[in-house]
């Protein structure tokens, strides 16, 4: 009788037990969500961070520096108080344009050849060695444009600096065609076999087929890829502090030394600057300025992909 | 007439296939010259660096003189800056992905998380440095510590573990949750005992590939200040460091002549390193990856 009792408050108690642990999971259960959400806001407010500081010190700078003087003057001597970050801003374009034009028709002919020509084994051995290229520091890219891409160009070109931006732009371009190639080669990839086998049909060669088929079909993702590349080139910092010089210039010649926003960014960062100085806020201008190219770039490559999309 | 056309016709597509053949081998040599370019690299660095190589270079402190210049600060500096970063921007990754692709409500609010990710990715590594100077250096007065460059880091490869987990978490079937599901279990302890383990390959793979770029990454440390000679191994969060690229950077930029072979001594160090991470990605995928 007594032990059938305690048999019944144990029972109870294990039920009472059982719904204390059943508790103890749902508000687990409940608080599991919100720690998430509060991980998904971090990568949020890493992008209002990078507003903020860009936006809150570049004001500081413009209290002692003049719009004007920023963005019309072609002089940046900081050190000297001249700000005009137009000199930056034709480095930047400069190393930007002769990347392009490394970048452009390589990436674009290698993501022709693995797509349309290349066999499935040619393509699975060509295509991994192709992402190494894209895996390498940029330090160890600014160390080989320094010294092997610059001596040769010197002794093809007489009189050519030590520092000078075409040398720098050709190893950015090297840098950014596997990305080029990979994405475009994506977006020639998802074009149907039946528009190809269409068009061969017809007598058209391969040639024919690919320039005047698959390209055009493609063509919004090849767009975007080389916007992409834009805006790597833009962004690339350890290539140009190393291969292309500190001098500021307003020039388009690219046997010149230059220096371009990023490359301003890590002198500036190096150099005895002192919290607080106008040297200080001006990384944040021209870091401000750069962000803006390549934020627009990034908006735009994404724009073209959505707007000109083409489904089958 | 009629066989000057045909001849004429014959002429013109072999014209036409000829060109098709012409250009199949300039695309080809195009495809090349990356390939080249990244043996001749190869082959420079070695070049230069091999000679420098050796017992002493792994295991002292920098020195004034590239002969007896060492790589240990900035090989020890890498290895705690990463051990600091794998977990943060891991954890940080994961539970952002899991947030998106298992909890969240499919609205704008989502659709923002999700644009600004994307957009975060393409942001330049240098901004990140920008970031962390004002933020971690001075706002939250850390200074120039090991902690502030790992917390730099990690935000700067938060985007790419967040894509990748997400990717592995989408290529879980739903049959497997549904089934977990109807065997009672609840929604997290779904995702923990069926989605996380399925989809750990590729989160793994993922991370080992963001934190190698990590590794990588020069210019955002230079901005939050790593520091170019330390010769000391990082004793506490608080400590000054220097990393493995900013330890190459400082002798790169040196004008003499023997400190460019240091410094290519100290690229195939990095390059191994590279390299050995990579193939660890690729074995963690080959080895765990599933084919539902």
């Amino acid at each position: 009788m007594e032990s059938s009792t305690n048999q019944a408050k144990s029972v109870q108690l294990m039920i009472q037990q059982n719904k204390r642990k059943k508790n103890v999971r749902k508000t687990t259960e409940s608080l599991i969500p919100t720690f998430l959400l509060i991980s998904a806001v971090i990568s949020v407010l890493t992008t209002v961070g990078i507003f903020f500081t860009l936006l809150r010190e570049s004001i500081v700078f413009f209290t002692e520096v003049s719009f004007a003087e920023f963005f019309l003057s072609a002089h940046w001597s900081p050190w000297t108080g001249s700000f005009g970050v137009l000199s930056l801003i034709a480095g930047t374009l400069l190393i930007t344009l002769i990347a392009i034009a490394v970048a452009l028709p390589l990436g674009f002919a290698s993501a022709v050849y693995l797509s349309e020509y290349a066999t499935p084994r040619t393509r699975r051995v060509i295509k991994p060695v192709l992402e190494v290229l894209a895996g390498i520091p940029t330090v160890v890219y600014g160390f080989f444009a320094l010294t092997f891409v610059t001596p040769i160009l010197q002794s093809l070109i007489p009189g050519l600096l030590v520092f000078n931006a075409l040398s720098a732009g050709i190893v950015v371009g090297i840098m950014i065609v596997p990305m080029i190639a990979s994405l475009s080669e994506d977006a020639m990839n998802a074009v149907p076999n039946s528009l190809r086998e269409g068009a061969l049909a017809m007598g058209a060669t391969k040639l024919e087929t690919t320039f005047k088929v698959v390209v055009p079909a493609a063509l919004s993702g090849i767009v975007a890829s080389v916007v992409l590349g834009i805006s790597r080139a833009i962004g690339e910092t350890m290539i140009v502090t190393i291969a292309a010089g500190a001098s500021p210039n307003l020039t388009f010649n690219p046997l010149e030394s230059i220096q371009t926003l990023t490359s301003f960014i890590v002198q500036g960062a190096t150099g005895d600057t002192s919290f607080g100085s106008t040297i200080y806020y001006s990384i944040y201008a021209v870091g401000m300025t750069l962000f803006v190219f390549t934020f627009a770039m990034n908006l735009l490559s994404q724009y073209i992909v959505r707007k000109f999309k083409e489904d089958y | 007439m009629a066989s000057k056309e045909t001849a004429s016709t014959a002429k013109r597509i072999k014209g036409r296939v000829t060109l098709n053949k012409g250009l199949k081998y300039l695309f080809l040599v195009a495809t090349l010259v990356g390939l080249v370019f990244l043996a001749l690299l190869i082959y420079r660095v070695l070049t230069q660096g091999i000679g420098y190589l050796g017992v002493d270079f792994l295991t002292s402190f920098p020195a004034p003189f590239p002969e007896e210049a060492g790589f240990l600060a900035g090989i020890m500096g890498s290895v705690f800056l990463m051990l600091l970063t794998a977990p943060i921007a891991v954890i940080l990754g994961v539970s952002t992905a899991l947030y998106l692709e298992e909890y969240a409500a499919k609205n704008r609010f989502t659709r923002f998380i999700q644009v600004n990710v994307q957009n975060l990715a393409g942001v330049p590594s240098i901004v990140f440095g920008l970031l962390g100077l004002t933020f971690f250096v001075y706002l939250f007065g850390m200074g120039y510590t090991l902690i502030a460059g790992a917390l730099t880091m990690s935000l700067l490869i938060l985007p790419v573990i967040v894509v990748a987990s997400q990717e592995a978490i989408r290529s879980v079937p739903n049959d497997l949750r549904e089934a977990s599901t109807g065997m009672g279990a609840s929604k997290w302890q779904t995702i923990w005992t069926i989605v996380l383990p399925a989809s750990v390959p590729g989160i793994l793979t993922g991370s080992i590939l963001a934190l190698s770029r990590a590794i990588g990454e020069t210019a955002p440390l230079i901005v939050v200040g790593a520091a170019t000679t330390i010769y000391s191994i990082p004793d506490s969060l608080l400590a000054n460091y220097t990393a493995m690229p900013i330890q190459i950077y400082s002798w790169i930029i040196r004008p003499q002549p023997e400190w460019q072979f240091v410094a290519g001594a100290g690229i195939i160090v990095l390059l191994v390193i590279l390299l050995a991470m990579n193939a660890i990605a690729v074995w963690v995928r080959n080895k765990f990856q599933h084919r539902y």
